[in-house]
């Protein structure tokens, strides 16, 4: 799947021959199409009950009033505060432990190395979700309930992250290790002066990818979490279906689009190496 | 009990002759003393419960099934440590990565020390909450209370129905079905009538397996839990989820594929929802289909004049906008990966297919569909696994289970019954079926991606 990747540059530079605006229009409209749901929730955002309930199609009033009721009403700052401090944890804690995970399976020969990578490529197949009964009495019999440790912990491996980086490394050439052998490095000195430096494609894509998993994850924290204060963004949404014993639209379409903000921008800002990164990912 | 070992120990050596390039006396001896243990090791953790007085023939038929897979396991493990044996390395120094020369010489311990924070990581919580699970799933235990009681296969046998006969005879159908269809499927001729039948029979056999499941799963009544309608509701949505999010983005990327002046911030515009979580996409939907406020129901009943019943008292309009919010989240990831697969696909093959009209969805079909579909089955699999997992959190903001559990997926079922009823057994029992439907997934793309999926190009 060499070139797979979609920057262009990479294949010949013919634009589609023909004519080009059908396909302009096209394009325009299922992307109007996808959009819909968010721009709605945009629009509702600034309405209040009354301007939703006239249908009214144009920006409302009330966008300071919904924000307030999110961002003070609900501390809604301090659910987004605990999202990112979780989110960073795992994410970095994820690619540096997968780093090592590959930089052991290519690097280094040792007795039993192929049980370690079936014991890890069993885990492929072992999400979290069907065992998260057994998971909820464990970690709350650590006494990890309403704790960050329980929301970054059990997060910190993954099989995908270990061999993302082991094929990656299994890449390069052995040279590499060669040159730096004679210059007589350890390997956390190869990793971080070598390996690293040429790698930030793949440690990019692992980053969203890992980024947007962890931001959006809803049904662990839903359970070990039950202290307010102490809740993710996602889980926090759910207190904003109801203020005052109403249902009220604004603050809560408000909420969605601020919790939706951070991956967004990760996504849209590493986008180029994301996609350059997948596509070596994809390269079997 | 002793049948079943007696029945491993004949079958372990036709296992090893089967799979084996230099079986000998002793290799033979390995095979049954193995398959013999594999048999044992389950109804000796259980106490031989399923054998003790007061069983029924079902209890029987779970403690078997255990067994044969256990045994089937463990000759497996030997089988591999043979092909080592017999110097077949070369495989596994390609799939561990290897690199050809050398490597860091230094202490055992150093590469042990790099992997040690992520094997202790999945200890602590992949492995042994797997196996709590299945000790959770043979009691009966209240969440937070220490006490518990033995209840065998209890918790799995009342998911079922209770005919023992019935609950053998329909899986040896549809397994007889889906080799028949192999077997006609290699009989026949590419591009004869004998091949259309076979293609046919295949896909009848693929469905037989979901009836098989809807026939042994219980629909309640007497002692037994009406399991039957959360495994129609979990095949419903995930099919719907499946079809709509890869056909849709399918359908986008081959529109966005091409070169124009601005592709890439088209692409930007597509793909954008990868990023929007599938609890946010719970809360849109929501907005768009709320009764009284949503701009769905309001556009049916002032534009076009149809009264749309409230989709949380309806089960098809519930159903419905589930699969449409999920399949609109789902939709961006799909045309990334399509995007990024329709580039690997001949340039000129598909501006020949776009050009003919005359057969241009014949040229699609043909053509640009089978270099896809390494990718379609690897998309396959991961939207299966999001409609299994991640639709929790939609369903949780737009329906929580309604209308009278017909938005309960089987994800849905674990935590109402495990968590808010906090009965962990009976959840924990659900969650081993689940278990295996992602471990049947996953072997099955393990076997298809090494033979049958075309890699062309690759």
């Amino acid at each position: 799947m060499a070139g797979a990747g979609l920057s262009p540059g990479v294949q010949k530079k013919t634009f589609f021959r023909g004519r080009q605006w059908p396909y302009h229009l096209s394009l325009t409209v299922t992307a109007v199409v996808i959009a819909f749901p968010l721009l709605y929730a945009a629009l509702i955002a600034t309405q209040n009950n009354t301007e939703i309930f006239a249908f009214q199609l144009t920006p409302g009033s009330a966008l300071k009033s919904n924000f307030d009721a999110v961002w003070f009403g609900r501390d809604f700052a301090g659910a987004m505060w605990n999202s990112t401090i979780q989110t960073f944890v795992v994410t970095i804690g994820k690619t540096v432990l997968s780093l090592l995970a590959g930089l052991a399976f290519v690097y280094f020969k040792f007795r039993g190395k192929w049980v370690v990578f079936f014991f890890v490529l069993v885990t492929l197949m072992m999400p979290t979700e069907v065992m998260i009964l057994a998971m909820f009495r464990l970690v709350s019999g650590f006494g990890w309930q309403d704790s960050m440790l329980a929301i970054t912990v059990p997060f910190l491996a993954s099989a995908t992250g270990a061999f993302l980086f082991r094929q990656h490394f299994a890449n390069l050439p052995s040279e590499l290790l060669e040159a730096s052998q004679i210059d007589g490095a350890s390997p956390l000195q190869f990793l971080t002066r070598v390996i690293i430096p040429i790698s930030w494609n793949v440690i990019a894509a692992l980053f969203v990818i890992q980024f947007v998993y962890t931001w959006n994850m809803f049904l662990w924290p839903s359970l070990i979490i039950r202290d307010e204060n102490k809740q993710v963004v996602q889980v926090a949404l759910q207190t904003l279906t109801n203020i005052d014993g109403a249902l009220t639209y604004g603050p809560l379409m408000l909420a969605a689009i601020i919790a939706s903000i951070p991956p967004a921008i990760v996504f849209l800002l590493m986008q180029k190496p994301f996609m350059s990164g997948f596509a070596i990912g994809q390269n079997k | 009990m002793l049948i079943g070992l007696i029945v491993a120990a004949i079958l372990g050596p036709l296992y090893v002759w089967q799979n084996n390039d230099r079986p000998s006396a002793k290799r033979y001896g390995l095979g049954s003393a193995i398959a013999v243990l594999g048999a044992a090791v389950t109804p000796i953790a259980m106490g031989q419960c399923a054998f003790a007085a007061e069983t029924t023939g079902v209890d029987h038929l779970f403690a078997y099934t255990l067994m044969a897979g256990g045994a089937w396991l463990a000759l497996i493990a030997l089988q591999s440590f043979f092909d080592r044996a017999d110097g077949k390395k070369s495989e596994s120094a390609a799939m561990t990565g290897e690199i050809r020369t050398g490597g860091f010489r230094m202490g055992w311990w150093v590469p042990w020390a790099l992997l040690s924070p992520t094997l202790i990581v999945l200890i602590v919580f992949l492995y042994l909450p797997a196996i709590q699970t299945f000790t959770l799933s043979t009691k009966l235990t209240r969440l937070g209370a220490p006490k518990s009681v033995d209840v065998c296969f209890g918790n799995f046998t009342e998911l079922f129905i209770t005919d023992p006969w019935k609950l053998v005879a329909y899986p040896l159908i549809a397994v007889g079905l889906i080799y028949g269809a192999r077997f006609w499927m290699n009989r026949s001729e590419p591009g004869t009538l004998s091949r259309k039948g076979a293609d046919v029979a295949t896909v009848v056999a693929m469905l037989s397996v979901f009836v098989a499941l809807y026939a042994m799963f219980s629909p309640g009544g007497g002692e037994q839990v009406a399991y039957r309608p959360v495994y129609v509701t979990t095949v419903i949505i995930s099919v719907g989820i499946v079809a709509f999010g890869m056909i849709g983005g399918l359908a986008v990327a081959y529109l966005a594929f091409r070169r124009i002046r601005g592709g890439s911030l088209y692409r930007t515009f597509l793909i954008w929802p990868y990023a929007i979580s599938p609890a946010v996409a719970g809360v849109l939907f929501f907005m768009i289909f709320d009764p009284t406020a949503g701009i769905f129901t309001h556009t049916m009943s002032s534009v076009f004049g149809i009264d749309v019943p409230n989709y949380r008292h309806n089960a098809f309009m519930a159903q419905s906008a589930i699969i449409l919010a999920s399949g609109w989240k789902i939709l961006g990831y799909n045309i990334l990966f399509y995007l990024a697969g329709l580039q690997t696909v001949s340039h000129d093959q598909i501006e020949a297919a776009l050009l003919d009209g005359a057969s241009t969805w014949q040229r699609f079909v043909k053509i640009v569909l089978p270099a896809l579909s390494p990718i379609t089955f690897f998309l396959l699999v991961t939207n299966l696994t999001y409609a299994f997992f991640e639709v929790y959190a939609t369903i949780d903001f737009m329906t929580k289970g309604a209308p009278a559990g017909k938005t309960s997926v089987a994800i849905y079922e674990i935590i109402r019954v495990g968590v808010n009823n906090g009965d962990l057994g009976r959840g924990a029992a659900q969650s081993v079926l689940l278990f295996a439907a992602v471990i049947a997934v996953t072997l099955w793309q393990f076997r298809t991606s090494g033979s049958r999926v075309s890699y062309g190009g690759s």
